[in-house]
């Protein structure tokens, strides 16, 4: 692999910068893997890098039905936080961030991992109280997370409505100074090609259409374009197809996929330097280094398959963000679009063994994915590598659904994704 | 956005006016009492997530306030039946 770095790209300027090496092959599959891996999102990527760097399984395929990076980790809204209410999903988050502080070095990529800070505005006494138990909680936890007043939050965002004539005047917020957001194609590119160097077969335009199943024990893939793969073990990392991939294993999964939205504006002049979240009136805002104001909405309520959402959704959000952000009343926006989440009944995922035998699903990852991508990808790649789960992502079982170990994070999930 | 028939006040109203309810036709356990772990799990939390034809349980939330069946493609979000509590749908998907 070529080697990135200020000095190399001195170097290529000098030849006009046409001989860049290929950033990855592009492989014909082999017919029989370690591991395969479903999905070449960030998630998958991610799991193929580490199950290479950090357990030395290289024999690796990632399939991608499509291009690689093109579905959640294309669509998302680039936020960075770990500030979860529970122990286990705390430590989870914790995990990833841990991981995100050190990702341009490791990966010798650069992902803009920009810790920026992550507000919570509360508006009533009941977000004040919740946000207070969570910094509380966040604090025994070890991590980074902080009330501010409303005549602090005012100086420290001067374009927030923070005023008592506000429809739902803000009483405070919590900050997690650590949080932030990264450049989401380059984490999806930057593991692409750290998984590619460690032998890895990145498989694009490859779709499974069936498993090979016999005795409860998964054998290989069946794919549309390269016929039956054989795999030791199989990792699904899908996503909003997840509920389709556990069919064709022949299982339901605790998840429904739901269509999320978000928007994006004209380029403005640089105001807002950090990330703002309101689950009360339900939007949340930040600004691209190129300017655009990144808006966020919540999903649809139904099932849906279709990568687009509801006019009203687009509605709700854009009066939530004028109420806290009045100043953007006449900013006009330039573009709207969907991506499919899969949404646990406790917003939380599942890393989990399943049903069939050498048979793995991570998803269930809802609104909230792009935060926990090394993380999940670290703990996964454990997972896949040892056949049983990481102690971390131990308590994210699909069987908690019927011990009843739910991980209710609905509370710090929020609108915040 | 959707514009959904409702059947009990006969009329096609705006999405904004009713609410999901997720799944329809999920049959309560027969006998409580005697259900294993995992047969409550499945029953409360398991649902089936179809890429394609999909039977849901709306509510009109802001009209009668009644609830309602549909049935929905979930790519193309094309409302192909709606029917009241206790009917069966009409159309359902061929395999599977």
């Amino acid at each position: 692999m070529q080697h990135y770095s200020g000095f190399g790209l001195l170097k290529h300027a000098l030849h006009y910068h046409e001989d860049w090496q290929r950033v990855w092959r592009n492989p014909t599959p082999k017919k029989k893997y370690d591991v395969i891996i479903i999905g070449a999102g960030g998630h998958g990527l991610a799991t193929a890098y580490y199950l290479a760097k950090e357990h030395g399984i290289t024999n690796v395929a990632v399939l991608e039905k499509g291009h690689l990076g093109g579905g959640n980790i294309a669509r998302n809204t680039t936020i960075v936080r770990s500030n979860y209410l529970w122990d286990e999903s705390a430590a989870l988050y914790e995990h990833s961030m841990k991981l995100w502080e050190g990702l341009s070095q490791d990966l010798n990529y650069n992902v803009m991992f920009s810790q920026r800070g992550v507000y919570h505005t509360c508006h009533t006494l009941g977000d004040m109280r919740s946000n207070e138990r969570l910094v509380a909680a966040n604090r025994l936890q070890g991590i980074d997370n902080e009330m501010v007043d409303a005549e602090q939050l005012q100086k420290e965002i001067p374009s927030l409505d923070c005023s008592k004539g506000a429809r739902y005047p803000i009483m405070g917020a919590s900050v997690q100074r650590r949080a932030g957001n990264a450049r989401h194609d380059a984490v999806a590119w930057g593991y692409a090609r750290a998984a590619d160097a460690l032998g890895v077969d990145l498989i694009q335009n490859c779709e499974v259409i069936d498993m090979e199943i016999s005795e409860g024990k998964i054998t290989g893939v069946k794919t549309k374009q390269y016929g039956v793969l054989k795999a030791d073990r199989v990792g699904c990392v899908v996503a909003g197809n997840s509920g389709v991939l556990a069919k064709m294993a022949g299982f339901e999964l605790p998840v429904e996929s739901h269509p999320l939205q978000a928007l994006v504006s004209e380029p403005i002049k640089p105001f807002l330097d950090t990330v703002v979240m309101s689950n009360h009136v339900h939007g949340y805002m930040s600004q691209s280094d190129k300017g655009d104001l990144v808006i966020g909405a919540g999903i649809d309520g139904w099932v849906g398959y279709g990568q687009r959402g509801s006019y009203g959704i687009i509605e709700h959000t854009i009066q939530a963000i004028v109420e806290m952000f009045p100043c953007t009343s006449r900013v006009r926006m330039n573009r709207q679009w969907g991506g499919i989440v899969d949404a646990c009944p406790d917003a939380s995922p599942i890393i989990s063994d399943t049903p069939v035998k050498n048979l793995f699903f991570n998803c269930g990852w809802g609104t909230g994915g792009f935060k926990g991508t090394p993380g999940s990808g670290n703990l996964f790649a454990h997972t896949l590598a040892h056949g049983k789960p990481h102690p971390i992502a131990e308590p994210f079982s699909m069987y908690r659904f019927h011990t009843g170990a739910l991980i209710d994070e609905h509370g710090a999930a929020g609108v915040a994704h | 956005m959707l514009l959904i028939y409702c059947p009990h006040c006969g009329e096609h109203r705006d999405e904004e006016e009713f609410h999901s309810k997720g799944q329809a036709h999920i049959a309560r356990p027969l006998d409580p009492d005697n259900c294993t772990d995992k047969e409550w799990g499945e029953y409360l939390f398991f649902r089936k997530n179809p890429r394609g034809l999909h039977h849901e349980l709306w509510i009109h939330a802001t009209g009668c306030r009644k609830f309602f069946n549909v049935t929905r493609d979930t790519v193309s979000y094309e409302i192909k039946e709606v029917y009241k509590i206790g009917e069966r749908p009409s159309v359902v998907a061929t395999a599977s």
